[in-house]
This record gives C-alpha cells, sequence and structure tokens, in this order.
C-alpha cells in the first residue's frame, strides 16, 4: 500500500478543513503584525525592526502552530473523527507526522508575514536566509511537536488553549524574545534554557542580526532533540491513552 | 482458517473486568451477532477486535492476521461502522468517501469510481456534494457504512448500524447488509435489535457481565430454549382462581396470559387433550389452543434475563 497517499490526503484534508479558513489565515497575518507593532511602539531603547524580528517570528510560529493543533487533534478525537483515522493501515509515527504536517507548514507560512513586512520598513541585507531558513522550520517543528504533546494530553479543546498558554506566555519572556537572557534574574535562567524557544530564537538572532548566546550547532542539536522527544512523548501518550 | 478468531479475550481497566476470556469465532461469509445489554462489554470486544483497545490477555486473529503483530495487515481487510457516523462534517459525501479510500492508498482516479457506485447504491447520488452536516441522521448512517466500504473489505464490523434512524434508511440498510454477505462479505454485527438480529445473523453470541453465555445458530439457540414448552389456551369465559387447575396438573407452571387466556409451560412435552377434558369438565369451552414457539427475544430474555424492551429503552437513553 501507498501510504504516501493516505499522508498526502490526511495533509491536504487537513489544510482545506482548517488551515486555509479565513479565520485562521486572518490570524496568522493578524497576530505577527501586532506583536510587531506593540513592541515597536513601546520601544523606548534605540530597538530596530531587525533586532524585534527573530523575537516576532518565533512568536508568530509558537502560538500559531500551538493553537492549530488543539483543534486539528482535540476536536478530532473529541468527534470521534480521529478514531478512523487510527483505524487506517498506517503507522502511527506516519499518521502523526500527516496530521501535523499541516501546522508545521502554517508555522512557515506565519514566519513568513512578519519576515515580508520587516523587509519593506528595513534594510535587511546580511542576513543569512538559509539559516533563517532552518530556523524558521526547526521552531515550527518543536512548536507543533509541543502542540501535539499538549493536544494529546487533555480531553476538551479549551483544556488544549488553557494548558497552551501555560507553555507560551512564560516564553514569551524567558527565551530571550524580546528580554535578552542576560537580563533575566539568575534564578529564572536554568529555566529558559529548559525552554525550545530560547534555542530557535538564538539560532535566528545569529541568523538576522548577528548577535548569540549560544553556539549554532549547540541550537540546532538541542532543537532537533526538544523535537523528537516531543513527538516520541506525545505518540507514546496517544498509545497508553488513546489506544485503551 | 477462520474469518475471526477470539480465544480467551479479556480486558482489565484496573480491578474491573470488561471481557471476561471470552472465546468465539466467525466463519468466511458468515453474519455473526454479538448481543448483550449495556455494559456488557460489546463495545470494548469490538474496540480489541478493530485494533482501537488492547487486549490484557487471549489471542485475536482477523484473516489469518494475528494481533497485535499484524494488526496493520488485518486493518486493510476490514471495515469498521462505529455506532455514531464519524465522518468530516466540512466534506461532501463524495470527497469523505475518496478520503477514506485515501487512507487504505487508493488513489483518487481509482476510488472515485467506486465512491459514486457506492452513492448510487444508498441513494446518495444527488447529495453526493452537499456537506455532511447537512445530511439527515439516516444519510448520515449510509454514508458511514459506504465509507466503511470504500476499500473493499473482507470482513465488516458495525457496531448498532440502524440505532436511531427512520425506519425506510433501517430497512435500505439491512437491504445492503444482506447484499453484501451474499456478495461474500463476512459480518460483525452488534444490535440492540432482537429482530434485526434474527433477520440478519447466521449465528449469535450473547454476552452479559464480560461473559459469552450463549453462542449458536438461531435455530440451535431456539431449540435449546425449546427445552420448555409453551401452550396458550383462549376461553370463552373471563378465568377465576387458577389453584384449582394447578392441582389438577402439578407438574406444569401455570399463568394467567390475559383475561380469557391462561399459558401453560413444562418442562416435558405438554399433551393437550388432558387439558381439554379439564376444561370441559369444569365448562370452560376452548376458543383457540396454541403451541407457543419461543422468539429470539425470549431466547435473549432468558439468557441474559434482561428484557428487550428495556434494553432498547436503555440504549436510548445512553444515546441522549
Amino acid at each position: 500500500m501507498n501510504a504516501w497517499i493516505a499522508f498526502l490526503s490526511i495533509l491536504k484534508k487537513d489544510m482545506q478543513n482548517y488551515y486555509l479558513k479565513p479565520p485562521n489565515i486572518s490570524w496568522g497575518i493578524l497576530f505577527p503584525i501586532a506583536w510587531t507593532l506593540m513592541f515597536f511602539l513601546r520601544s523606548e531603547a534605540a530597538i530596530t525592526i531587525r533586532d524585534l524580528l527573530p523575537g516576532v517570528i518565533s512568536l508568530s510560529i509558537l502560538f500559531g502552530t500551538t493553537s492549530m493543533l488543539a483543534v486539528t487533534i482535540t476536536f478530532e478525537k473529541k468527534s470521534r473523527a480521529f478514531e478512523r483515522l487510527l483505524l487506517a493501515p498506517i503507522s502511527l509515527n506516519l499518521l502523526m507526522l500527516a496530521k501535523t504536517s499541516g501546522a508545521i507548514l502554517f508555522g512557515i507560512g506565519g514566519a513568513a508575514v512578519p519576515t515580508i513586512l520587516a523587509a519593506f520598513l528595513t534594510d535587511l541585507s546580511g542576513v543569512a536566509w538559509g539559516s533563517v531558513l532552518i530556523g524558521v522550520v526547526l521552531i515550527a517543528l518543536t512548536s507543533t511537536f509541543l502542540g501535539l504533546f499538549i493536544a494529546v494530553s487533555v480531553k476538551e479543546v479549551f483544556e488544549a488553549q488553557t494548558f497552551s498558554n501555560f507553555f507560551r506566555f512564560p516564553m514569551v519572556f524567558l527565551c530571550g524574545l524580546f528580554i535578552p537572557l542576560t537580563h533575566l534574574p539568575l534564578f529564572l535562567r536554568p529555566v529558559s534554557y529548559l525552554l525550545p524557544l530560547t534555542y530557535g530564537n538564538d539560532l535566528l538572532s545569529s541568523a538576522i542580526t548577528g548577535a548569540h548566546l549560544l553556539p549554532n550547532t549547540l541550537n540546532l542539536g538541542m532543537l532537533l532533540l526538544f523535537s523528537l522527544g516531543l513527538f516520541f512523548m506525545s505518540t507514546r501518550n496517544i498509545r497508553r491513552k488513546w489506544i485503551l | 482458517m477462520k474469518a475471526l478468531h477470539v480465544q480467551n479475550l479479556t480486558k482489565q481497566f484496573g480491578d474491573l473486568t470488561a471481557v471476561n476470556g471470552v472465546n468465539f469465532f466467525v466463519e468466511y461469509g458468515e453474519v455473526f451477532g454479538f448481543l448483550g445489554p449495556n455494559g456488557a462489554g460489546k463495545t470494548t470486544t469490538i474496540n480489541m477486535l478493530i485494533g482501537l483497545a488492547r487486549m490484557t490477555a487471549g489471542t485475536i486473529s482477523v484473516m489469518g492476521h494475528s494481533y497485535p503483530d499484524a494488526l496493520k495487515m488485518a486493518q486493510r481487510e476490514i471495515g469498521v461502522v462505529p455506532d455514531e457516523s464519524n465522518l468530516y462534517d466540512e466534506m461532501s459525501g463524495l470527497e469523505n468517501l475518496t478520503f477514506c479510500a485515501s487512507l487504505y492508498g487508493i488513489p483518487r482516479k481509482d476510488s472515485e469510481p467506486r465512491a459514486l457506485d457506492l452513492l448510487h447504491q444508498f441513494d446518495l447520488h444527488d447529495v453526493k456534494d452537499k456537506a455532511f452536516k447537512a445530511y439527515s441522521k439516516g444519510m448520515k448512517r449510509k454514508l458511514t457504512i459506504a465509507a466503511a466500504l470504500i476499500h473493499k473489505p473482507s470482513l465488516l464490523f458495525l457496531d448498532e448500524p440502524t440505532s436511531g434512524i427512520d425506519v425506510a434508511s433501517a430497512r435500505q440498510i439491512r437491504y445492503e447488509l444482506k447484499e453484501l454477505n451474499q456478495n461474500g462479505t463476512t459480518i460483525f454485527l452488534t444490535t440492540h435489535y432482537i429482530e434485526e438480529a434474527d433477520r440478519l445473523c447466521d449465528r449469535i453470541a450473547f454476552i452479559v457481565a464480560g461473559d459469552i453465555v450463549r453462542t449458536g445458530t438461531v435455530t440451535e439457540l431456539m431449540q435449546y430454549h425449546e427445552s420448555e414448552q409453551s401452550v396458550e389456551f383462549t376461553l370463552d369465559q373471563p378465568l377465576g382462581d387458577l389453584s384449582s387447575i394447578q392441582e389438577a396438573f402439578p407438574q406444569t407452571a401455570i399463568e394467567k396470559a390475559g383475561e380469557r387466556s391462561l399459558r401453560i409451560r413444562s418442562v416435558q412435552s405438554v399433551d393437550l387433550l388432558p387439558f381439554m377434558r379439564y376444561f370441559d369438565h369444569v365448562g370452560l369451552q376452548v376458543y383457540e389452543a396454541r403451541i407457543l414457539r419461543p422468539s429470539l427475544e425470549d431466547v435473549f430474555v432468558n439468557v441474559t434475563g434482561i428484557e428487550a424492551e428495556k434494553m432498547k429503552n436503555n440504549q436510548r437513553g445512553a444515546h441522549r
């Protein structure tokens, strides 16, 4: 059997049914604009759009991906449509990759919005675009798998959103997006290093502004580690909790 | 080799044993009914058979594929109709069917003609482009069955296929299931409608509190029940006290079946002549004497101790 037919079909179905709906598209555009303006207008220091860009990209991906997984996974589980997918003769890993691929693409698309806006507002020459792309893809992967982990840990869509905020809002302040890690109180810094976005944002900063705290290889390695860990913890939870 | 072979299948949730070492098999080309009251373990058993629940102990073999190692192989050959229609609301009937086909690796160019055939077969062709959410309950049920058939499964599991739908749709579904079976599809059916099981099933298993208490063909189950014979007499006058007739026939159990009728039950064959003589002696005229054949419902009540009507009502309550 060609499992890739099933993979592409699930991806296409999710894109059509969830991701390409007008409210989600507008969310993907408005949210990054709002974040950019908020930080730009409120900042009294000599902060530039280029300085803000890594953080805004990271946030756009984080919020876009984690929000969508609550719908595509938790909602389908609740309506029992997910059972239909579990009955398909494809492996659980491939099924979950298909279910998360839409969110990963949505996250990457969300990252393009602030990047394009910034290109109109400031000079982006000297940006290492290849590294930006790698950073965006890895942040999209880790954020999506974080969303997956949250989605399979709860029963209701509202619980998924609430549980997501438990992770998302601390990340806004603890991952160096707008407040450099060196400015954080010492006791909070270990927490920062437990959050995947710290490494993703550092990777993007390195590619966009040249400033970074950690070696890029460490950032890459940690993001891959978080991705794999969250994905396998999620599939383990599905086997344990949903296939009773 | 059997289409489905279950040995010592057990499922425990903590201290609760939901399914207690059940054994049964389903022959190729058979319609097998799985009947039992709410909470008997039917859905848990089905979930284990289709791979949505893990067994605590025992073995399952579906179309020669043993679980859990060959679960995915088996899933290629089974179709599942859950007790609730679980297709995608936003997608049309046709899109739902081609999507379900794609889960089995069937490309759209191959699945679309098959989907259109199924839509014709279930009288849904006119609404093929309508969103699933706009379908009536009966139409949703029919499309859910069509979705389970899109990849031409050899073994079809149906959980309450006609529950809560209109009479016409239910009749059509029963007709289509018979046709499918005649064309070689093996069917595993759970239902609360005893008459449906009676009409459709070749063999039936009754499950109560996690145990299979009786398995057999409909005829075998009836014969088992017929070890007790019942005769009903309708008389010309209302009946008074039954004590004198009971004294005259101490080997039988006698009860009122209506104002002018009484029912006689005996583990031995009931000889009508002594009763006719007795009624003549006490001045009662017999209008009718009827040997009562048990229905599958009688067998069910006898085996499970649960009135079928009560079971149906419980099910309606559960659906609400």
